[in-house]
């Protein structure tokens, strides 16, 4: 299942849109999820198809691989576009058993939502599939910059983000290796009814607590014993560079803009 | 010759009313370019001590003195520039997300400038023999390999002292024998101070002094060939015998007389070899 799971991991590539600057790339994927929400007619659901596909194949990420890599999260989808149709009511009615009824308003906005759920998944899937973590947490931490005029810790925050996101592979063995020691003792995971499934992760998960608040004493003495002293007259070895490029990608989104604005009814 | 860190008589408590002595009354001077080690059984004080050097702990009397420069709350950045240190776990000191950005971590601190960053972690990791592993993650890394990440980070703002706080205590063989090499090579370069903290019998005996410590007190300082001229002792001291002595004690049990001066495996190959000849 993890393995199989693609959401919010990173494949290395060469592509264009893995050179693209990150922050280029996560406000372009936020801004995209918002301008979705515009859309009102299939014109403009098949417009951003068509751009997201164009995005896709830019990436050079192979289709198959990302369409495998959404189906743990199809019945998901399903559930809710079932729902949606069931229970939405307006104009022909076309099939009603009590509460329930599928109706052409219903159908709309089944196909509606369906058609932003894939969407957004498919854009937010490709940002975080071309861009590393780092890089990511990096852009994360220049575009919080301003809000520090409201005394808001922006480097605080992004320490703590890429710190975590350091320590996510580290805590993930150690996970594995407690959990292996207690099998060896004869605990069964995700054996038995639901509170004995309960009962057996308290011997993993006390461990890998007290076992962190030793990683983070260790972590804070290393750090203070290497001249760490807050996020004051530090100077930074990571550096974003804004390219042509970004710019370029920058204009596409004004004219996708543009053009989605013309065809919505 | 100036000595670069001295001890005037520090004693240490970690809560203000408990009964035992972390540090008990500790003088002792370490000089420019020496290698030190300090030994001892666990709980003896050793790693209080290292922390008592760079300010991470300061004592309840007495006084550390880097450079001449007393240790206290004003100097604390000026002295850490100056002595850096190694940890035991190379997980959990890890800082950086990837090698580069880890080495990178205590020049940023410093506020250099990111031109010479660049130049400097490129140079610190030529040195550890670690250039190749510049862009991956610590998770992709063998434990030695992370524990010489953890020196180039340390050589990087280039310090006077080195402390390694039992660094090579997790590692293999190959891994300690590495660290230790690389240190070797590195102090011969820039005439670092090393203090390593250990029970490694092979650390120990590269040391020109070694401090011995038991339940917080300083009980022995001597050269390797002093100390481990104690024999049988040693295993009280927290150290392992060294392999000559090991073989002297078996010879003996033979009924073969040996020198009772501490010899090194070169030393021992020699007396062999003659006292066969002389039969």
């Amino acid at each position: 299942m993890m393995d199989k799971m693609i959401f919010g991991r990173y494949i290395p590539g060469d592509s264009v849109i893995h050179k693209l600057d990150p922050r280029v790339k996560l406000l372009a994927s936020f801004y995209f999820i918002g301008i979705i929400f515009l859309c009102n007619n299939w014109q403009s659901y098949t417009l951003m198809f068509l751009f997201t596909l164009l995005a896709l194949s830019l990436s050079k990420i192979k289709p198959s691989f990302i369409i495998n890599g959404l189906k743990p999260l199809f019945w998901l989808i399903l559930f809710t576009v079932v729902l949606q149709i069931l229970f939405t009511r307006g104009g022909e009615v076309y099939f009603k058993w009590g509460i329930l009824s599928v109706t052409e308003l219903g159908l709309m906005n089944g196909i509606f939502i369906f058609c932003r759920f894939v969407l957004i998944i498919l854009i937010s899937t490709l940002l975080t599939l071309t861009t590393p973590p780092l890089s990511l947490s990096d852009a994360i931490e220049y575009l919080l910059r301003p809000l520090e005029v409201v005394k808001f810790p922006a480097h605080e925050v992004s320490l703590m983000l890429s710190i975590a996101l350091r320590f996510v592979p580290t805590l993930m063995d150690e996970t594995e290796k407690i959990m292996n020691a207690q099998r060896a003792r004869g605990v069964d995971f995700g054996e038995g009814n639901i509170m004995d499934k309960m009962k057996s992760i308290v011997p993993l998960l006390i461990p890998l607590f007290v076992s962190s608040f030793n990683r983070a004493e260790d972590l804070a003495t290393a750090m203070e014993a290497r001249g760490y002293k807050g996020g004051e007259g530090r100077t930074k070895y990571r550096v974003l560079k804004w390219q042509s490029r970004d710019t370029l990608t920058a204009l596409v989104f004004v004219v996708l803009t543009v053009i989605l604005v013309y065809v919505r009814n | 010759m100036k000595p670069i860190i001295t001890l005037e008589d520090i004693s240490f408590k970690y809560q203000e009313d408990a009964e035992k002595y972390a540090l008990k009354n500790i003088s002792g001077s370490i000089y420019p370019g020496e290698w030190i080690a300090i030994i001892g059984h666990n709980g003896s004080g050793k790693s209080t001590l290292a922390k008592m050097i760079n300010g991470l702990l300061l004592p309840q009397t007495g006084q550390v003195s880097v450079n001449q420069l007393p240790v206290n709350e004003e100097n604390i950045w000026k002295v850490r520039q100056s002595v850096g240190m190694v940890f035991q776990n190379p997980d959990n000191q890890f800082v950086g997300s990837t090698v580069e950005d880890d080495v990178a971590f205590g020049l940023e601190n410093s506020g250099v400038p990111r031109e010479e960053m660049v130049i400097r972690v490129n140079d610190a990791l030529t040195k550890v023999r670690m250039s190749d592993f510049k862009e991956k993650e610590p998770a992709r890394l063998s434990g030695g390999q992370k524990q010489r990440v953890a020196i180039a980070g340390v050589i990087a703002i280039s310090p006077d002292v080195i402390i390694l706080d039992e660094a090579t205590s997790m590692l293999d063989p190959k891994g300690r024998f590495e660290v230790i090499d690389t240190i070797k090579q590195l102090k011969e370069e820039r005439n670092l101070t090393v203090i390593s903290i250990t029970h490694d019998i092979d650390e120990a005996a590269n040391a020109n002094r070694l401090f011995v410590m038991k339940q917080g007190e300083l009980i022995h300082v001597g050269t390797p060939e002093e100390i481990f001229s104690y024999g049988e002792q040693l295993v009280e001291m927290g150290l392992d015998l060294p392999f000559p002595e090991k073989l002297k004690i078996e010879l003996n049990q033979l009924g073969i007389e040996t020198p009772n001066h501490y010899l090194t495996e070169e030393g021992m190959v020699e007396w062999l070899w003659t006292s066969s000849l002389n039969k």
